[in-house]
């Protein structure tokens, strides 16, 4: 009976809807024309964000270095295209709020000049290191949505000697089809890349995970493995959110990624395949990475597609060239539509983490009717991290952040399961990432007001202290005087 | 360019089940239990049964009214008329009309509403009001009508019915008796054993539910196929009604093989009183229940172990309801003991070691 459960690899999760034909099975789309103006947002990874080393004025070419990355954990920004620079200035991000954050604004010239980069022979007799500092160099962060930088977690991988490399092609979110069409065209490059990150953490087992509905994507890669028997190809049951990289390790190794830990602690490192491809390019052609494949889809969409797009090309381009009816459009998205950003216009760039677009009709969308709970618990089944999301909810209502912190809100992974299954249509990860945002900044007030009383007291201290002081000299001053009278006193005697 | 767009995240998609709908769903599976029980009992039952769900409807949007809001978009989730219906289905078939007025306010207003409405409520109002009628008012709540089924000719016609609802039966004897339960009972205390009890017991009409009892409880077989229904619709788990049944079965088991003429068998136990309707529509309702699996298995067990406990040492013949009201109180205590473990966590709540390899 124990070991029943113990082998019980799955938990919760939900089998949504996958809407994915509409993509997945036409070639990528890689004719699309050069945007005239490119908006590079200098933060498109976790972590801190990149500084610009252009003037606005600058010549660059495609490639070319745009922003350095500052600190441990940060990434690089390269030209998409080559062109003038028009300005670095704060522009709406690809955010739900559109708030302004720094971008560089990129005049294309049309021409596409590739910034001249040397050719390196063989890849495989670069020391691992000089595998993570290209990979760092090249600006590639995780592509699944996570956006951390690939060079930190491939050192990670180095040091903590990982014993298998997990690539994750589940691609669990419905819509979304880039990975599956990335695997179907361009397995042999993804392998490359995958043997180049598995030199660079100095690791030699790779298993490639990729759920059960992408059967072509799955034989193409099983080809293009074949002549490496350390670097196996595995089917895994479809089942939103697969592609959770906690929920992959358990399922592939049987291991369980404690709280608080990163997954390379346990021996397991894990990243997307749109990643190994970046690798690939970036270490056989010298290429950082300026473009991506992103998944365009959604029923206002006239012509759904994958398509090879420059980073920074603007949403608007993006749905002129595939024709979608903006009256037809109730919600635009970023990502996927289980856990994807609404964005509130089209005049939003692209970034690294943008694996799909889509322009959704009033239908496609879950009724946003809200009722009361009648507490069915449906949530509590699909939630794949064991929370119990109406308690957590209920909790939030009231305001007592203390008791839904207590009982897992940071243990959510918003994944969406949750809401998807309410059948009283409640918003739950709203509330959950309303609360996370206000639990974050009522201990940001708390830390400020804790300052705050350090500051006085350190001040009160201070003031104690030049008080005495002053005192101090006084008394001095005062003796001082007093010899000097008694000696004068004296020499008069004297006199 | 889109207006005035609420923003918003995770899960833009979604399944599209509604709270009505998964009412609707359940009055569906309880409407061949209902229409049997209705043709089993005739016109007075349907007289009382339109007025009990009637009288739901009534005191919730009265309530809703009195509470200031708009009641028709909560009447149309089908809770109230749910609400009704169940407790329509537990009454004795004849009652008089203010039995199931009676019976609904208190279901709809201290069952429901003042605990702030749907999902809130602690107990099962249903259920509830069913236990208040039978303490308050235990002549009607036991006066069990005789099999009569429409348009046979001994059975009361549309006019006698008026009769029976609105001004109360006359010639008790002649047209009610007692329950099998209800009769096992007052034999027992007559130091009778079971195999003289049981001379005119038959076992198939029991389970089609050609037999006295509430209005709609008897059919053991309508009730089981409603509720098998449910559990293949995804409505409701199996959780409840299978750790309840077997619960009971088990127990059942053990002391008639004991003593078989103190013991009533499994088999009457499962097909007598309100054991098949409670199992599968009263016990799974999600307001009253557990959370989690396991925590459902342990609310159907408890709920079984009560059950059987009340009908073979307590007072009343049926304990039904008293053990689901008694588990509902347990419900908070399950749900804070038994929870799902968080990934990554153990049990406590606390980080998993790390594994030394």
């Amino acid at each position: 009976m124990l070991s029943l459960f113990s082998k019980k690899r799955i938990r919760g999760g939900v089998h949504a809807e996958q809407h994915k034909a509409l993509t997945a099975t036409q070639a990528i789309v890689s004719n699309f024309p050069l945007p005239e103006k490119l908006y590079i947002p200098l933060q498109q990874h976790v972590g801190k964000p990149a500084e610009p080393l252009i003037r606005v004025g600058d010549k660059v070419l495609k490639g070319q270095l745009l922003a350095y990355s500052q600190g441990m954990i940060s990434a690089p920004v390269h030209a998409p295209s080559s062109g003038i620079i028009l300005d670095v200035n704060d522009y709406p991000a690809p955010h739900p709020s559109a708030l302004p954050i720094r971008m560089i604004v990129l005049e294309t010239d049309g021409k596409d000049e590739w910034l001249p980069a040397p050719i390196v022979a063989d890849p495989f007799q670069l020391t691992p290191e000089d595998i993570s500092l290209r990979v760092g160099a090249a600006g590639i962060v995780g592509l699944g949505g996570a956006t951390f930088p690939t060079a930190v977690k491939l050192n990670m991988g180095r040091e903590n000697r990982i014993d298998t490399l997990i690539i994750n092609g589940a691609e669990c979110e419905p819509y979304l089809s880039c990975d599956d069409r990335l695997m179907q065209e361009r397995a042999g490059q993804i392998i490359d890349g995958v043997r180049l990150m598995l030199h660079g953490m100095e690791s030699d087992n790779a298993v490639i995970a990729i759920e059960d509905n992408k059967q072509e994507a799955f034989l193409a890669m099983q080809a293009a493995a074949l002549p490496y028997p350390l670097i196996k190809v595995i089917q895994i049951p479809t089942r939103y959110p697969m592609g959770w990289d906690r929920q992959l390790i358990r399922y592939v190794t049987g291991k369980e990624v404690p709280v608080g830990c990163r997954s390379s602690e346990i021996g397991v490192t894990i990243h997307n395949v749109g990643t190994a491809y970046a690798t690939h390019k970036a270490i056989r052609l010298g290429q950082p990475l300026v473009n991506r494949v992103i998944t365009v889809s959604g029923g206002a969409v006239a012509r759904p597609m994958n398509v090879e797009v420059p980073l920074g090309t603007l949403i608007s381009e993006l749905f002129n060239f595939c024709n979608v009816n903006s009256d037809l459009t109730a919600r635009i998205i970023m990502g996927g539509p289980m856990m994807g950003d609404s964005l509130p216009h089209t005049g939003l760039p692209t970034v690294k983490a943008t694996s799909g677009i889509l322009a959704l009709t009033q239908s496609e969308l879950k009724n946003t009717d809200e009722q009361p709970c009648i507490r069915c618990a449906s949530c509590v089944t699909v939630c794949p991290a064991g929370l119990r999301p109406l308690d957590m909810a209920n909790n939030i209502r009231i305001n007592q952040l203390d008791v839904a912190v207590d009982i897992g809100l940071k243990d959510c992974i918003s994944c969406g399961c949750c809401s998807y299954i309410c059948p009283s249509n409640i918003p739950l990860v709203q509330y959950f990432k309303y609360a996370s945002g206000e639990v974050a900044a009522r201990q940001q007030a708390q830390h400020k007001s804790e300052q705050t009383k350090r500051l006085i007291d350190a001040r009160n201290a201070r003031m104690e202290r030049i008080a005495r002081q002053q005192e101090e000299e006084e008394r001095v001053w005062i003796a001082a005087k007093k010899e000097r009278e008694r000696l004068k006193a004296e020499q008069e005697a004297l006199v | 360019m889109i207006p005035h767009m609420k923003p918003s995240s995770g899960a833009h998609v979604g399944v599209n089940a509604s709270v009505s709908q998964i009412m609707w769903q359940v009055m569906l599976a309880i409407s061949p239990a209902t229409a049997f029980g209705l043709l089993l009992f005739g016109w007075p039952a349907l007289n009382l049964f339109i007025i009990t769900v009637a009288s739901a409807v009534f005191f919730e949007a009265f309530y809703l009214r009195l509470s200031g809001r708009i009641a028709k978009p909560v009447l149309m989730d089908g809770s109230a008329v749910l609400t009704g219906w169940l407790l329509a289905m537990t009454l004795p078939p004849w009652a008089p009309w203010w039995i199931g007025v009676v019976g609904s306010g208190m279901a709809i207003i201290l069952g429901k509403q003042v605990y702030g409405g749907l999902g809130q409520n602690l107990f099962n109002p249903a259920m509830l009001a069913r236990v208040a009628l039978l303490i308050s008012f235990p002549v009607e709540m036991t006066t069990w009508a005789n099999v009569s089924p429409l348009f046979f000719s001994h059975s009361p016609g549309l006019v006698e019915s008026w009769h029976i609802t609105f001004s109360g039966l006359e010639n008790l004897d002649a047209t009610t008796g007692a329950t099998t339960l209800g009769f096992i009972k007052t034999e027992f205390s007559q130091n009778h054993v079971l195999d003289e009890i049981l001379k005119d017991y038959s076992g198939f009409l029991s389970i089609i539910g050609w037999r006295g009892g509430s209005l709609a409880e008897t059919s053991t077989l309508l009730a089981a196929l409603g509720g098998a229904w449910l559990i293949r619709q995804g409505v409701i788990q199996w959780h409840i009604p299978v750790s309840l049944l077997l619960t009971v079965t088990v127990l059942a088991s053990v002391f008639h093989v004991m003593d078989d003429q103190h013991y009533v068998s499994p088999f009457l136990h499962l097909n007598s009183g309100a054991m098949m309707l409670v199992a599968f529509f009263i016990a799974t309702d999600y307001v009253t229940s557990p959370n989690t699996k396991a925590g459902q298995l342990v609310f159907g067990a408890g709920c079984g172990l009560l059950i059987f406990v009340i009908r073979t040492w307590g007072a009343y013949p049926e304990g039904a309801a008293f053990a689901i009201l008694l588990m509902n109180a347990a419900t908070p205590l399950i749900d804070h003991y038994i929870r799902p473990r968080i990934y990554g966590r153990d049990r406590k709540g606390k980080p998993l070691e790390i594994p030394k390899s």
